[in-house]
């Protein structure tokens, strides 16, 4: 954390209201997120217990399994689950435009251009939470590898048509959650935590009710007391007035209100079951419908709240301008749904448990670029993120005070023009170290020639971006009296070196996967969770 | 050099005033281990754990209760995976055992799994150290030890402590076994989870090795097992692997893995280390000082303000008490509450007054560099925000 979003935090203490980080949105929100608010049973690996998801802020769809140990109810939940997430995924795979992708060539090696599909928007799902990601990769690992009745008629308790393929498409959204910038699915407390400082630590930041509370306390109220109160306040049943944003309920939750409404339902299953002619049966079933219909309105009421907040966060961040450069980091999300829409639409099997070394790496190198591209094009897009560059002394802005044309050496001499900079900044310039700027939204980079007046006047060379002429293009070189920013970091991304095809992995590295396997669903117990 | 006999007790009853007239004294569980380490600095929470005060309820009478608790589908889940992979007279924790910790060793068949039961934590002390005397007399042979009671110099008093298990191998090594309930999905878990687990595990095995020292440096032949007679009994070896035993993937099927604890017991043994004397901490308190939960709330407030805590927002998740430390701490304006980053990053000024009026140029010595990068990172972040609002 910079020292400038800890003034931020302090300043937040002081006023009871939580400050700007940000002064542009750095994160794409579509125009019709698909919002999941899930909620789990405590104790079990990821087992749901229901769930508000739709795309509509005043109609969700509640989902819920009122007995979570039964596999029955919990592949009931899946398949509804599949119904609301697939077709909103669908509608987005339909709709293409043309894009160009430079491939290498198999017969002669080039690198060619070739013409693909690129969908023209993606999908985006919005969880409340951190732990609300973690559930999705964790749903999508539960899913994708089970079999349906007609893929292999022999399986025991088969998934219903369509679960497997929410599972992948679950695992593909949380495998791009972790690239950093992408947008494919966010968790609205680390969305509000990076636009917004509160006068909280970032651990309290994590409770999405306390975080609002700070960013929109209501009228009358400090942030800090609003926020205390989202945190703490229980009503008279001893029930959190603002429930946790999940997926893990309240235990106070689970033992006076789930628990008891569970049995009920289980009671009445017991004894629906037990009937033994049709009028007792009616009545039996009566009183069932009545227990499921008690623990759906608990589900309901603890998720709720969590459903307006998400959606409240999403009001306030799109108060924000859109950075200049959130677009183009979309693109890159809508990239990776393209890519993920062709390997399903090729019948191909579902992602791994474990990459392979050349594909594990080359995640971790995409995640590393992307955490280069994010910091550097945040930083052009905000002047509140720059500032915190100026600080650490990796940029400097300031006024241009003199420009003295100059020339290489050479057979054709191309201007290299001196342009000297009054800054109060202290950037960590050594000799001939690069700067750039950005130039119509391309870097222009030029290099530290000297420094005066103990640091406070820098004299730099220009080095490109300048035309093809002896004189360089009007525009291409700043002039006396103009403001400027230079940073010391690359303003674009190189690739890293190119890793070899999986099929010629290195011994060191595992030597080549070989053939593709088709993975084995999870073998099918008595007390399974999920 | 132990201390004298008389301070000891001196020092117990002296807790047992602290903790108030009939309050029974709370062990150490997984919890206060956890804020142990989170936190080895605060006296308040090393005064109160060490004279057993219940912090619970401490806090509930402070009006700032604790948000801890714990989920009754929880408890009967982690309470059937536990039976389910002790059933059998433990027959597949210790195949479990055996195949991550011991391939060498004989297969555990016909292991001795003795009963533990005793009354009071001291009778259950007492009584595995027996059972561990007893299988050192049996080499050769498993043996598992299904929730023994282990005691721990914490700061000068006793900690009790009950580890899910301890498997005493054939050649007379012991490894602690811990049961947890969250899954081992692909063969991995979630590291914080193991960290706590590895945490925890750590002070058995330092528990354990005290225990292990102390049957080794006992004079021949006491050691009650007449089949050593004249050998002299090494110490027992402590494994420095444990066992973590949890679900795999989505099933109830137990899953282990081996964890290197080394790094965690050197951790966890140097903070036991430096952590302040109890006996200083309760000399410096003012006579008649007691944290009983029936006091007045008031009364009770100024007690515990009478020890100083150090909090920061980790205590959150692992101390009790931690909501009245916080509201404190808050109030006092100290930067800390906000995490210790911002803590390290501001140099010499400690509330949150102090930086405002230090960045606002109202404060502070100009040449202090703390208070010049302040001044700096205020005047960047006014031109940045009127930029935007421009």
């Amino acid at each position: 954390m910079s020292l400038i979003s800890t003034l931020a935090r302090l300043e937040a203490v002081s006023t009871g209201r939580a400050q700007p980080s940000a002064t542009v949105r750095h994160r794409h929100l579509g125009d019709r997120p698909l919002v999941f608010v899930p909620l789990t049973t405590a104790g079990e690996a990821g087992a749901p217990l229901g769930a508000l998801v739709g795309t509509d802020r005043d109609a969700p769809r509640l989902l819920v399994v009122p007995q979570p140990r039964d596999r029955d109810l919990r592949f009931a939940f899946l398949a509804e689950l599949a119904d609301v997430v697939l077709p909103y995924v669908d509608s987005y795979a339909e709709t293409v435009e043309a894009a160009e992708r430079t491939e290498t060539d198999p017969e002669t090696g080039k690198r060619v251009k070739v013409e693909v599909e690129l969908c023209a928007d993606a999908p985006q799902l919005i969880v409340p939470s951190r732990a609300g990601i973690d559930l999705v990769r964790l749903l999508g690992r539960s899913m994708r590898f089970r079999r349906t009745a007609e893929q292999d008629p022999e399986a025991p308790y088969p998934a219903p048509p369509r679960v497997p393929l929410l599972g992948r498409w679950l695992t593909h959204f949380g495998e791009r959650a972790r690239v950093p910038g992408s947008s494919l699915l966010l968790a609205m407390t680390d969305v509000l935590g990076r636009h917004w400082v509160t006068g909280q630590s970032t651990l309290e930041d994590q409770h999405l009710g306390a975080l609002l509370a700070w960013i929109d306390p209501p009228e009358g109220t400090t942030g800090a007391e609003a926020a205390l109160r989202a945190e703490l306040e229980r009503d008279a049943q001893g029930q959190l007035t603002c429930p946790p944003a999940g997926p893990a309920t309240d235990p106070a939750f689970d033992n006076k209100l789930l628990a008891p409404a569970i049995e009920r339902y289980d009671r009445a299953r017991t004894a629906l079951a037990a009937a033994e002619d049709g009028l007792e049966a009616d009545d039996r079933l009566g009183a069932l419908t009545a227990a499921e219909r008690e623990i759906r309105a608990l589900v309901l009421s603890r998720t709720r709240p969590t459903w307006d907040a998400v959606w409240r966060g999403l009001d306030l961040l799109r108060e924000l301008p859109e950075g200049a450069r959130v677009e183009e980091r979309w693109t890159r999300d809508r990239w990776s749904f393209t890519g993920h829409r062709d390997r399903v639409l090729a019948g191909e099997p579902p992602q791994p448990r474990r990459d392979d070394a050349v594909t594990a790496a080359n995640k971790l190198a995409t995640r590393e670029r992307e955490q280069a591209r994010l910091e550097a094009q945040e930083a052009l897009d905000d002047p509140l993120v720059m500032a915190g560059r100026r600080l650490s002394g990796e940029a400097f802005a300031g006024e241009v005070t003199d420009v003295a044309m100059a020339y290489s050496e050479g057979k054709r001499p191309s201007p290299r023009p001196l342009i000297t900079v009054r800054t109060d900044d202290r950037p960590h310039l050594g000799e001939r170290t690069k700067v750039y700027r950005s130039l119509g939204g391309k870097p222009q980079s030029a290099e530290f020639v000297a420094a005066e007046e103990d640091g406070a006047v820098v004299v730099l060379r220009v080095l490109d971006k300048m035309g093809r002429g002896k004189e360089p293009e009007p525009g291409s070189v700043p002039e006396k009296g103009d403001r400027v920013c230079f940073t010391l970091f690359e303003h674009e991304q190189r690739g890293g070196a190119k890793l070899p095809d999986p099929e010629e992995t290195p011994w060191t590295h595992g030597g080549p996967p070989g053939e593709a396997t088709l993975e084995a669903a999870d073998p099918v117990t008595e007390e399974d969770v999920l | 050099m132990p201390p004298p006999r008389t301070r000891g007790t001196a020092l117990r009853q002296r807790l047992a005033e602290l903790r108030g007239p009939d309050v029974p004294a709370k062990a150490l569980d997984a919890r206060a281990l956890a804020a142990l380490a989170a936190n080895p600095g605060c006296a308040r929470r090393a005064i109160l754990d060490g004279a057993g005060v219940n912090k619970a309820a401490l806090a509930s009478a402070l009006g700032s209760p604790s948000a801890f608790g714990q989920s009754q589908f929880a408890l009967t889940r982690g309470n059937a995976f536990e039976a389910k992979v002790k059933a059998d007279g433990g027959a597949e924790l210790l195949r479990l055992v055996h195949d991550r910790l011991d391939r060498s060793a004989e297969p555990p068949v016909g292991a001795r799994v003795p009963d533990l039961t005793a009354t009071g934590p001291r009778g259950r002390t007492a009584r595995t150290e027996l059972e561990l005397r007893e299988a050192a007399a049996h080499p050769g042979v498993w043996t598992l030890l299904d929730h023994p009671m282990l005691a721990l110099d914490v700061a000068g008093s006793p900690a009790f402590l009950e580890p899910d298990a301890v498997v005493v191998h054939p050649d007379g090594s012991w490894t602690v076994v811990e049961i947890k309930s969250f899954p081992l999905l692909d063969g991995s878990a979630d590291p914080a989870k193991v960290g706590a687990a590895a945490r925890q595990a750590a002070v058995y095995v330092l528990a354990l090795e005290e225990l292990a020292a102390r049957l080794g440096a006992e004079p021949e032949g006491d050691a009650g097992a007449e089949g050593a007679e004249g050998t002299s009994v090494s110490a027992p070896r402590v494994r420095h692997r444990i066992l973590l035993v949890c679900p795999r993937d989505f099933s109830n099927q137990p899953a282990a893995s081996a964890v290197d604890i080394r790094k965690q017991r050197a951790v966890t043994a140097r903070q036991l280390a430096r952590l302040t004397r109890i006996e200083d901490i309760a000399d410096a308190l003012p006579e008649g000082t007691c944290f009983s939960p029936e006091l007045p709330a008031e009364a009770l407030a100024e007690a515990v303000e009478s020890v100083p805590a150090t909090y920061a927002p980790e205590c959150l998740s692992a101390c009790e008490l931690a909501f009245h430390c916080r509201s404190r701490s808050r109030e006092a304006g100290a930067v800390t509450s906000l995490g210790r980053p911002v803590r390290a990053e501001l140099g010499g000024l400690t509330t949150v007054e102090d930086v405002l009026a230090a960045a606002r140029g109202e404060a502070g010595d100009p040449d202090d560099p703390a208070v010049a990068a302040l001044r700096r990172a205020a005047a960047l972040r006014a031109e940045a925000l009127e930029a935007a609002c421009r």
